[in-house]
């Protein structure tokens, strides 16, 4: 069974369409990315997922369960979800491994706290007050929030914003530790790199519809994209766009007699793709 | 698969929660705790006279400073910092797990109750030694006192967290409670001699629980002989009784359907 089905969801905010009929299935134990600038329909799409937010029309489950419900039903499936959220802050007056051990006592089946504490990498900071913690410790104590309940699936909505490389790098090790458990992830992210080194699948939002849905390596065309060759021929730096690569730089080989001056072979990056996707439906 | 807590046990759960943050906030635990005590040194001092045979003002001031402290501690207290915690987005975060709803209220409830006895105690201690506080005598007055606090406390909650729905942020939300509970505070009794008061102002306060509150505290704090002086010549206590359950209801009406987690 998918962990998300989606069809025809539909949701205004007076004359503004933000959801404009989007269908999406997610498969248990998925990684999957959401992808779309500010005002796409992200934020919205995913708030109905969550339960926090109504929708106009269309059909939702999530683990089976609609989360326009209320009461013991909707308390028993928010028992099997985590939600990090994009912006959290406390008061601030709670050490970290209170926060967790009290947050840890809401579910059934918690995860160790100090398991979570140490997933998130915050061992050394397992005693400090939240607001002496630093900007990135905070976000990764939102993340420890999320996943001490041990939840089937996982919402994250930009969980890297504010990490230094080091963090984000290992975040993502936290991330793949959680696939390895089974664990189903959907990911907002403005991170292309992030959406590329974790999800098995992106989709990419605009205006309130889903314009594609792919492997990240597969997104808009990009496998079979054109690969761009570039070298040094004497002075001048020159290009060439092809869809055969190999050929162009055997027969360059042929030509220099050997080592190609400067060369480079790249393919668009999923960050040229999408902003070519996203630019295409601004015309 | 073990079951999920009970909303009962997360409630208490959140109550130590709560008090455990309190605690932490040393400006706003001696503001909360000793607030009480100050304003009857405050006003025992300058008001030395007696309104009664054997009725000190300080006498009267103790049974309104009881009343009106539990107004701040609940009502006031909730209706602020409630909207603070929504615009921190801490709100939203719970409503993402499954803590019920009533756990949290349970929580709060559980805050300013256990402030409450702290503040009573104060009060009672800084009364006996320097204004000649006279503590209440018999079974009879220390079982009205202690319905009075425990259904006012559970009132002044259940009220504060229905207001937090009208402030549009945390940091509006004083300018809005504070006036709205000094009003009440002049209007019922607290600051002055309730029957003194123009009978519009009486009027006024008869709607809502502070001046029920009062008068209540007033049945258990001066002798009965004053029961006389009265507006009703009685102390009504089972009218008191109506009025704070009839307001606890409203408050948790509100509170249920309208509770708002997020700030959009």
């Amino acid at each position: 069974m998918n962990a998300i089905e989606v069809t025809g969801l539909r949701k205004s905010y007076g004359s503004v369409h933000a959801v404009r009929g989007i269908d999406l299935s997610i498969s248990a134990g998925e990684i999957f990315a959401l992808l779309g600038p500010n005002g796409a329909g992200k934020t919205t799409t995913v708030e109905i997922l969550e339960g926090f937010r109504s929708r106009d029309s269309g059909e939702v489950s999530v683990l089976g369960f609609d989360p326009r419900n209320e009461g013991n039903a909707a308390r028993e499936w928010r028992n099997r979800i985590g939600i990090v959220l994009q912006s959290t802050s406390d008061s601030g007056d709670l050490t970290v491994v209170e926060t967790i051990d009290h947050f840890s006592g809401y579910y059934s089946n918690p995860r160790e706290v100090d398991e979570v504490i140490h997933a998130v990498g915050l061992d050394e900071k397992a005693g400090s007050l939240i607001r002496k913690l630093s900007g990135g410790q905070r976000r990764r104590l939102d993340v420890a929030l999320g996943i001490v309940g041990n939840p089937e699936l996982l919402f994250l909505d930009e969980p890297t914003t504010g990490f230094d490389p080091e963090a984000r790098r290992a975040f993502w090790t936290l991330i793949e530790n959680l696939r390895g458990s089974g664990t189903t992830i959907v990911l907002t992210t403005h991170y292309l790199d992030e959406a590329e080194a974790l999800a098995d699948r992106v989709a990419v939002i605009n205006n309130g519809q889903i314009i594609e849905i792919s492997t990240p390596s597969e997104l808009g065309g990009r496998s079979t994209a054109q690969a761009l060759v570039t070298w040094r021929d004497g002075s001048e730096v020159k290009s060439e766009a092809t869809d055969n690569p190999t050929a162009l730089v055997n027969k360059m080989t042929a030509i220099f007699n050997g080592e190609i001056p400067e060369l480079t072979v790249t393919r668009p990056s999923l960050e040229d793709i999408y902003l070519r996707m996203i630019g295409k439906t601004h015309e | 698969m073990n079951k999920i807590p009970s909303a009962i046990s997360l409630g208490i759960r959140r109550g130590g929660l709560e008090i455990r943050q309190f605690a932490r906030q040393r400006e706003s635990v001696v503001f909360t705790l000793f607030f009480p005590v100050i304003l009857l040194a405050i006003f025992g001092s300058v008001f030395k006279d007696t309104i009664a045979p054997g009725v000190t003002f300080s006498q009267y001031f103790t049974a309104g400073m009881i009343a009106s402290g539990l107004v701040n501690t609940g009502f006031q207290a909730l209706a602020i910092t409630i909207p603070l915690e929504r615009d921190f987005g801490a709100l939203k975060r719970l409503r993402g797990t499954p803590m019920p709803v009533s756990s949290y209220f349970i929580g709060k409830a559980i805050l300013v109750t256990v402030s409450m006895v702290i503040q009573i105690f104060m009060l009672f201690v800084g009364g006996l030694l320097f204004f000649g506080l006279e503590m209440p005598t018999g079974a009879d007055k220390w079982i009205t006192f202690a319905w009075l606090v425990l259904l006012g406390s559970a009132c002044s909650t259940a009220l504060g967290i229905a207001f937090s729905i009208i402030p549009k942020s945390g940091r509006g939300a004083s300018a809005v409670v504070s006036p709205i509970v000094i009003i009440l505070q002049f209007f019922s009794g607290v600051f002055f001699i309730f029957t003194q008061l123009p009978p519009w102002m009486q009027q006024i306060a008869a709607i809502f629980p502070l001046k029920w509150l009062t008068q209540g505290m007033r049945s258990v704090f001066l002798p009965d002989s004053f029961a006389t002086q009265e507006i009703a010549k009685s102390w009504e206590n089972e009218k008191t009784f109506v009025v704070l359950l009839v307001w606890l209801i409203i408050g948790i009406f509100f509170s249920v359907r309208k509770f708002k987690w997020d700030r959009d």
